[in-house]
């Protein structure tokens, strides 16, 4: 009697758990509402500009100082709602500019030239061909499209940061709060962020998908090429054909696929 | 069982009473991070990880430690740790919970945390620590309440457990080998790129564990009747001399590397640690009292005369475990992300809602362990009447 209720008891708990879990599960794992209404619309343009593997070239003989530098710096966050928190520790950067021995901690110098020991450099993510970030993201919510840049899904991230850990250039932010206070004037082509998850330098895939070049080579008057490093005929190939270039750790086997003609 | 969680006297029931306000504080200053975000904590861009990741470094390892006694019982048939096996085991549950809570803290968007179940990923290492631990902790509810529940109706456990106890041996190894490789695999932290992080995490996992047990035992015999027995108490106060050894020599290790190779990728952090860099140094104190706790410790543990004195092997055992949980849960971490992969030396110190949290998170896996060892003596006791 007693063993028969006490089964019965229990059957009927997990019955009951079974119930509860599918539409908290639901709930939990799907952060997404599917509006009927909206559908997006996934096709490639015709314009697009498309490559095996886009790839930047960086001519740092062409910048002075800080002041060619800032255009570029503040027309990617303009356009990116990337914002201006006040709060070192809040931070958000796609592309900014750090000295020499930061920017290539791999290739010490201590007598290097004036000219490079004073430069500022322009870092940003490498969309590395072998990221170490899209190895540690444990949703994928960090990927590599087939053309080489790296991506972030903004609504896939769960914010553990791992892909922070594991990057070893510094490129990416975590939004440690509601990024959206600090945006001044909101770009509406490109999303907001919400507070929790990373983000990072994209090479304007947007801007790409609508046949536009990435705004920080738009405005670069020059000094940053873009293009497909997979052809031989592309910008990119023929500027690194013709100069001695250099890249961000080249020792860990990442890949960079950002280049700096020094 | 669950019945004798009910029932206890005055002092039960004051700490759990005290365990709950402190888990209701906490709460609430989690909502508040819930609400603002992390920026509530010390974190930043280059310190991105902090106190909650060190604590659920550390708890991991105490999760371990808990295997340093059921190896030998299960394995060996070593009979004095009979009674302390089932404490191990539940202390490993507390630990394991804790280790969760703590990853769930941490995370910026706690709602998409079953992303990870959604979006399976193997080539993550995160998600195979999620699985180590969820198992380690299924594994150690599964044995310790079938063998408790044995032991109080006077029978040997079931049969089908015995599979479960052997897996969960190697198992305890390995949430603390995944938990190492979380880190050791990271191109560009020079602190945690080390083959040796694995091996140095399981000792001061098997230091750290059995001197928490062993104090745990000590309070326990002091405020009930039940009593693990002096063989216990001095095998397993041997195995932590080991395991503390050991740590101490796979730190010097990696000290000896850093400093003879002088490659600065590599002696940066230990400097960063012990010394401070361009004037920043906030854990070089913290640093300095782990290692001497430590070297004290051994000093006392060695030798068999202070050993076998139980208030000097207490003090040991807290000196351990102070000791290990400065050095994984304030350098280890810290260490790794200062200076930054660009060379820039951003410190990060804890926040005050951050250290609420924490013994909130704390107090949660303390007020599990009370419950827990409330039934498995109650149980003891009965089977003894």
């Amino acid at each position: 009697m007693k063993n028969s209720r006490r089964s019965f008891l229990k059957i009927a708990g997990v019955s009951a758990l079974g119930l509860v879990i599918k539409p908290v599960f639901n709930t939990f794992a799907s952060s997404e509402e599917h509006a009927e209404h909206l559908k997006p619309d996934f096709s490639k343009k015709n314009n697009a500009l498309t490559g095996k593997r886009w790839g930047m070239v960086i001519d740092t003989r062409k910048f002075q100082s800080e002041e060619d530098l800032k255009p570029i710096i503040d027309a990617c966050n303009s356009i990116h709602n990337i914002p201006d928190l006040k709060v070192k520790n809040h931070e958000i950067k796609w592309i900014w500019e750090d000295e020499y021995e930061h920017a290539f901690t791999d290739s010490e110098n201590e007598y290097v030239n004036e000219r490079v020991k004073h430069l500022p450099f322009l870092v940003l993510c490498n969309h590395c061909d072998d990221p170490p970030c899209v190895r540690a993201c444990p949703t994928k919510a960090t990927f590599k499209r087939e053309d080489g840049i790296v991506l972030m899904d903004f609504h896939r991230c769960i914010g553990c940061r791992f892909c922070m850990a594991a990057c070893p250039y510094g490129s990416r932010s975590f939004n440690f709060r509601d990024p959206r206070p600090g945006i001044e004037h909101q770009n509406p082509d490109y999303p907001t962020r919400t507070k929790g998850v990373v983000e990072k330098c994209n090479f304007c895939a947007e801007r790409l998908a609508v046949g536009k070049m990435p705004k920080c080579v738009e405005v670069s008057n020059g000094a940053i090429a873009f293009g497909d490093l997979d052809d031989p005929d592309s910008t990119v190939r023929k500027l690194l054909k013709e100069n001695y270039t250099i890249r961000r750790k080249p020792s860990l086997g990442t890949h960079p696929s950002v280049f700096y003609i020094v | 069982m669950l019945e004798n969680a009910l029932k206890g006297n005055k002092g039960y029931w004051t700490l759990i009473i005290v365990l709950l306000v402190i888990m209701g504080v906490a709460g609430l200053c989690y909502l508040k991070q819930f609400t603002f975000g992390l920026g509530i904590t010390g974190m930043s861009r280059d310190v991105s990880w902090g106190f909650y990741i060190a604590q659920f470094t550390f708890l991991v390892g105490v999760a371990a430690g808990g295997v340093m006694v059921a190896l030998p019982y299960y394995l060996h048939n070593y009979k004095a740790f009979g009674k302390i096996t089932i404490l191990g085991e539940f202390l490993a549950i507390a630990s394991v919970s804790m280790c969760l809570l703590f990853i769930l803290a941490d995370l910026g968007q706690v709602q998409r945390a079953l992303n990870v179940l959604l979006h399976p990923t193997p080539h993550s290492v995160l998600f195979w620590d999620m699985i180590v631990l969820n198992g380690y902790l299924f594994l150690n509810i599964i044995v310790g309440w079938n063998v408790l529940e044995a032991e109080r109706n006077s029978v040997p456990p079931p049969q089908w457990i015995k599979p479960f106890i052997y897996i969960s041996i190697p198992w305890a190894f390995g949430i603390h080998t995944v938990t190492a490789y979380l880190f050791c695999g990271l191109p560009g932290r020079h602190y945690w790129l080390t083959a040796i992080l694995a091996p140095r995490f399981l000792a001061s996992a098997f230091a750290a564990g059995p001197s928490l047990l062993l104090l745990l035992c000590f309070i326990i015999r002091k405020v009930t009747n039940f009593d693990p027995g002096k063989q216990a108490i001095q095998a397993l106060a041997k195995i932590i001399t080991y395991a503390i050894i050991a740590n101490v020599f796979f730190f010097l290790c990696e000290v000896f590397v850093a400093f003879y190779s002088n490659i600065p990728g590599h002696t940066v952090h230990l400097k960063y640690l012990f010394v401070g860099l361009h004037g920043h140094g906030v854990l070089v104190p913290w640093m300095w009292a782990s290692v001497i706790f430590m070297t004290v410790a051994i000093i006392l543990l060695v030798n068999p005369v202070t050993r076998q004195n139980e208030s000097i092997l207490m003090v040991s055992c807290i000196l351990i475990f102070i000791g290990t949980w400065i050095d994984k849960g304030l350098g280890m971490i810290s260490g790794g992300f200062v200076p930054s992969p660009l060379h820039h030396v951003n410190e990060y110190v804890p926040t005050i809602l951050e250290i609420i949290i924490s013994l909130g998170v704390w107090a949660t896996g303390f007020f599990i362990l009370t419950i827990l060892f409330k039934i498995a003596i109650s149980v003891e006791q009965e089977v003894e009447a």
